[in-house]
């Protein structure tokens, strides 16, 4: 994937890898979003933060990056941070350790997340690329925020997956949260971002990464 | 007739009068119930349609309050509780259906008035005003009418024991249809709570003919539960409601449409005999004509108006369509205005349609007492016969429409056995109950063994169960703080809070719908991309449609919805946009047979029907041909062997077989046999499957494979493959996740309508897939985890079917190579392309529809 000529590597596990800068983005964790609901008294698995941060911590192995960018919504609310088990608060450390890690701010966790390292931004620019939570279709711009999944009615049956968003000049990044559903790359709002319907869904399959027209999905 | 007499002594005068004045006499069954509850004993009744089985229900109830009436009154009324007084509610009845509880009442009021009676009847549905629920609570009819959830809802409200205290008697009608579901689950509960607050209450049960009239009335009366000490001593005899079997009137007459066109190879559209459909309508003054999905029911009726030069009233019904469509429908029916209805299952349930004087049956019957229960439909009077005609949409369908008949001859049943009772419904109970008053567990464990499901229910999937409502019953215990139900000092369980008590009455019931889309109708937009955008909203209102359906499909494609050909515009949040389509033909949906699998019985009578020559000669002489070449060109099963067909065709290698187990087993099937012929390296790509057969095919040479010993079939076969495959598949499996969806939805652990918000939120904040996904990575063997293996037994995956199945054909596997495709081959063949195809990896085909469009691309 190329974002105003800059080579990036999606990954099928929703990560994305800047190798010349050795930077990895991921985007939309929404830790603690079962605790989140269960303050609500919807008992939702409480094993969501562990198994996002197990993923996480596996495409930190394989890259070995200089640098994370957690791109908004790390975390489901203000609080969360603060109900994080002190087993999943000891894996983010060890992810963070040797490493420059940065939280941007989301919508969801507007404030930095105070009982733990790493620096905080509203949005941070690297040469060309700029990254914000929320996307507003400036080029160069990654984002995350609208949780982009595509649906490919294939010869057998439907398909429904979440996917990287890009028309080349800009991208949108799946959410990489264990609990973070999608919303269809044919919704309205992603139409306004690429002003047309012309750009590419990055569908994460099992294995390996589909590139599918966005017309083409559902 | 001595037992007769007697029994009519039972009568008063005043209703004995009422009956002659009818001109009917009370009949043999009215009397016995009436017999039953003098002696205050629970009964069974099983009895057709059309027996007065609502009047023998109510009957006792409305003897029993009469003579109150003539009692002196001392009639306390208040609304304070614990007061002990004459009066309040004595009879509950639950039926499956609002619309019958509605029915019935009305029937009711009929002999009231008439005998002057001074009983007051009222209904409780979701209808009901909450200005006369809350009055009813205070000043209780004699009779209430009312389903199993608002039974739930007046149980978890803290006046059930004033309510209840007084009841005599409870009716529970349509038994039969009740039972299969988790709604009769639910009603278990609640009867077993009612056990409790009015311990000398009775039950009656009304049933249409079942399998077993025994295991099912054992709903009807507290299980004994055995002393927990007394090792060896059982708790005595079984607990078992009386039986009262009513002469079952005349014997239907149903025969098989004998085409003279050509029978179909495949497919259940039953096009071939449309004219001989509409000569049957016309010939009879009012037809029901049943069909097994919307879908069918759409394409039939669409194609009857198309040959409708008579300009007969034909309408169509079915429960996807407009609330008030289906009342027009109803309506008209009831006045007579119609000759025909096409119907679903929508009307499988017993309202009372008038006089209808034939059923007519298109496609498979599926089950034996299914459709003598459809059959009974025609003719609501007993000594007169219903009469029925079987349309058998293609050649398998024969078979099985002639064993339904040799079933309904012989009177025999397939209703399936009582069910045991589900944990997740337990759960919505353990939380009504928390709702109502605090209880202790013990006390709550024995309550609920009184229910015949749950009977059997161990003491720590109950412990579990509690859990699970308290703190979700997580092994990481990190949710104490959010319990939703919490133990007092005494030990006793209560609501922490009242929202949650809120949030259980919105989400009471165990019928969780599938996500359902609303259709509109609006202008066409020409060479329209199906986004969203230039969409006008708003458009007349056709109905809803399965979601699922909805996915499958292209923007551009047609089916046929509401009667008319639409053309799938787009997709709105919760609307999907259609434009009236200029298309005579559809590409309609076929989702095959249905809800329903083929019953095993009636599978079974296919099988010997197939294995035994002589039979034949009662087939059409097209299916004969069909048998007779199969005979010779390859084998026709004998009665426990499967045959296993494999043979080259069009560049690839394909095995059918025929296990006869109904399309949701063979699908498990399919999924769990591609698994292993990849991993022999058969290279398969696919499987389709229909009621009958199953045919998977792949780039290997499978005969070659088979004959050169690198496939054994009983290796293949093995019901080994019910272990580590089956475990792997479900990790993946859609079907798994919508019925995990279900046990969530109804456990209460994910609420279909939350507090505080008026309309259900079809945008669910988080997918029940991926709770799904974490809970069986991080805890496999969580309560809600064994629900939805329960569930998939037999319900989406039929994991039970299969298992029976395949130790059934153990060493009893015929295999046939062959150089083409046989004649019994043909049908599951003829699904491929129509069908969805199963069994390929998410990857290949992502990245042939990538592919695809790069070849595109290129021109």
């Amino acid at each position: 994937m190329t974002v105003v000529g800059v080579a990036l590597t999606a990954d099928v596990s929703g990560a994305l890898y800047w190798s010349e800068e050795r930077l990895l983005v991921v985007s939309d964790l929404h830790l603690e979003k079962g605790s989140s609901f269960a303050t609500r008294g919807i008992l939702l698995p409480p094993f969501d933060t562990a198994a996002t941060l197990a993923r996480l911590a596996a495409v930190v192995a394989q890259y070995d990056p200089r640098t994370v960018i957690a791109l908004g919504d790390s975390f489901h609310d203000r609080d969360a941070h603060e109900r994080l088990a002190e087993t999943d608060r000891d894996a983010i450390a060890a992810l963070q350790a040797g490493r420059d890690w940065i939280w941007i701010a989301g919508n969801h966790d507007p404030l930095p997340p105070k009982s733990l390292r790493g620096s905080v931004a509203e949005e941070i620019a690297i040469g060309a690329i700029s990254f914000r939570h929320e996307p507003t279709g400036a080029e160069g711009e990654i984002a995350g925020h609208l949780h982009p999944k595509a649906r490919v009615v294939t010869r057998a049956r439907a398909i429904d997956r979440r996917c990287f968003a890009s028309d080349d000049v800009r991208a949108v990044m799946p959410s990489f949260g264990a609990y973070t559903g999608g919303l269809s790359i044919r919704d309205r709002a992603f139409a306004k971002i690429f002003r047309s319907p012309d750009f590419t869904a990055h569908v994460l399959g099992d294995a390996s990464l589909h590139i599918i027209a966005a017309s083409r999905c559902y | 007739m001595n037992a007769h007499d007697s029994a009519s002594d039972l009568l008063p005068d005043l209703f004995r009068r009422w009956f002659a004045a009818r001109g009917w006499s009370p009949r043999e069954h009215q009397l016995a119930l009436l017999a039953k509850a003098n002696a205050r004993r629970s009964a069974l009744l099983i009895a057709p349609t059309g027996a007065g089985k609502t009047l023998a229900g109510f009957l006792p109830t409305l003897v029993e309050l009469s003579e109150r009436a003539n009692a002196p009154k001392s009639k306390v009324k208040s609304t304070g509780r614990g007061v002990v007084r004459e009066g309040g509610l004595h009879t509950l009845y639950i039926s499956p259906l609002k619309a019958l509880a509605v029915d019935i009442a009305r029937n009711l009021e009929r002999p009231i008035a008439e005998m002057d009676l001074p009983i007051r009847v009222e209904t409780r549905t979701g209808d009901t005003p909450v200005s006369r629920r809350q009055r009813q609570r205070r000043d209780p009819p004699d009779i209430l009418l009312t389903t199993p959830e608002q039974l739930a809802l007046l149980i978890s409200s803290a006046d059930g024991p004033y309510l209840f205290g007084s009841l005599k008697r409870i009716v529970l009608d349509e038994l039969h249809a009740l039972v299969t579901s988790k709604r009769g689950d639910l009603l278990s509960l609640g009867l077993a709570r009612l056990f409790r607050l009015a311990p000398d209450v009775i039950a009656t049960g009304l049933s249409a003919t079942v399998a077993e009239p025994e295991s099912l009335s054992r709903f009807l009366v507290p299980q004994i539960i055995p002393p927990p000490s007394a090792s060896g001593a059982s708790g005595g005899e079984e607990a078992k409601a009386d039986i009262v079997i009513a002469s079952g009137g005349a014997p239907p007459i149903v025969e098989m449409l004998d085409t003279k066109e050509h029978l179909p190879w495949a497919g259940h559209s039953a096009r071939h005999a449309l004219n001989e459909i509409y000569d049957l309508i016309k010939r009879n003054k009012t037809s029901l004509v049943f069909v097994n999905t919307r879908s069918q029911a759409e394409m039939i009726f669409q194609d009857l108006w198309r040959i409708n030069e008579d300009s007969l009233a034909i309408a169509l019904h079915h429960g996807s369509l407009d609330v008030a469509q289906r009342r027009k429908v109803e309506d008209a029916m009831a006045a007579g205005k119609l000759r025909g209805v096409v119907c679903t299952s929508s009307l499988d349930l017993g309202i009372d349609w008038g006089d209808i004087d034939l059923v007519i049956n298109v496609g498979a019957p599926k089950g034996a007492s299914r459709m003598m229960q459809r059959i009974g439909r025609a003719n609501h009077r007993l000594d007169e016969p219903s009469r029925a005609v079987m349309i058998p949409a293609n050649r398998f369908e024969v078979l099985e429409c002639r064993a339904a008949i040799d079933a309904i001859a012989e009177n025999a049943q397939d209703t399936p056995p009582l069910r045991t009772g589900a944990l997740d419904v337990l759960a919505q109970h353990i939380m009504g109950c928390a709702c109502g008053e605090p209880f202790l567990s013990d006390d709550l464990y024995n309550e609920v063994r009184r229910a015949a499901p749950y009977a059997e229910l161990t003491r720590s999937d109950f412990d579990d169960t509690v859990d699970f409502v308290a703190t979700g019953g997580y092994a990481l215990k990190s949710y104490e703080r959010f319990a939703r139900i919490k133990q007092d000092k005494d030990g006793k369980w209560r609501v922490a809070n009242p929202r949650v008590r809120q949030s259980y009455r919105l989400n009471v019931g165990t019928i969780v719908e599938e996500q359902m889309l609303k259709v509109k109708l609006v202008r066409s937009r020409r060479g329209g991309s199906g986004s969203t955008g230039a969409i006008g909203r708003g458009g007349r209102m056709l109905g809803e449609i399965e979601e699922y359906f909805i996915e499958g499909l292209s923007v551009g494609d047609t089916f046929v919805f509401g009667g008319e050909v639409v053309r799938y515009e787009a997709l709105a949040e919760d609307q999907v946009y259609v434009s009236r389509a200029n298309d005579v033909d559809a590409k309609v949906p076929s989702y095959a047979g249905g809800k329903f699998p083929l019953s095993t019985y009636l599978a079974d009578r296919v099988r010997h029907l197939l294995a035994d020559k002589s039979a034949w000669r009662n087939l059409p002489e097209q299916v004969r041909d069909w048998l007779s070449l199969q005979t010779r060109i390859s084998r026709v099963p004998g009665p426990r062997e499967m045959v296993v067909e494999t043979f080259p065709r069009g560049g690839r290698h394909f095995l059918v077989c025929y296990p006869f187990e109904g399309r949701l087993a063979h699908q498990t099937l399919g999924m769990l046999l591609t698994r292993r012929l990849e991993r022999g390296r058969a290279r398969p790509l696919g499987f389709v499957a229909n009621e009958y057969a199953l045919a998977v095919w792949a780039v290997g040479d499978l005969s070659a494979m088979v004959r050169q010993g690198r496939i054994d079939l009983a290796a293949l076969f093995d019901p080994d493959m019910l272990g580590d495959d089956l475990e792997a598949w479900l990790a993946e499996s859609a079907l798994m996740k919508r019925t995990f969806r279900v046990c969530a939805i109804i456990s209460g652990l994910i609420p279909r309508r939350f507090v505080g918000e008026e309309k259900s939120r079809r945008q669910m904040l988080f997918s029940t897939d991926l709770v799904y996904d974490v809970l069986r990575k991080h805890q496999p063997d969580h309560v809600l985890l064994r629900a939805a293996r329960a569930d998939a037994a037999t319900g989406l995956l039929d994991l039970k079917r299969l298992g029976d199945m395949l130790t059934r054909i153990s060493g009893h596997i015929v295999h046939r190579a062959l150089d083409r495709v046989s004649p019994l081959a043909v049908p599951v063949m003829l699904e491929i392309g129509r069908e969805a195809v199963y069994g390929e990896a998410a990857d290949e085909l992502l990245a042939e529809a990538a592919a695809e469009l790069v070849k595109e691309a290129m021109g």
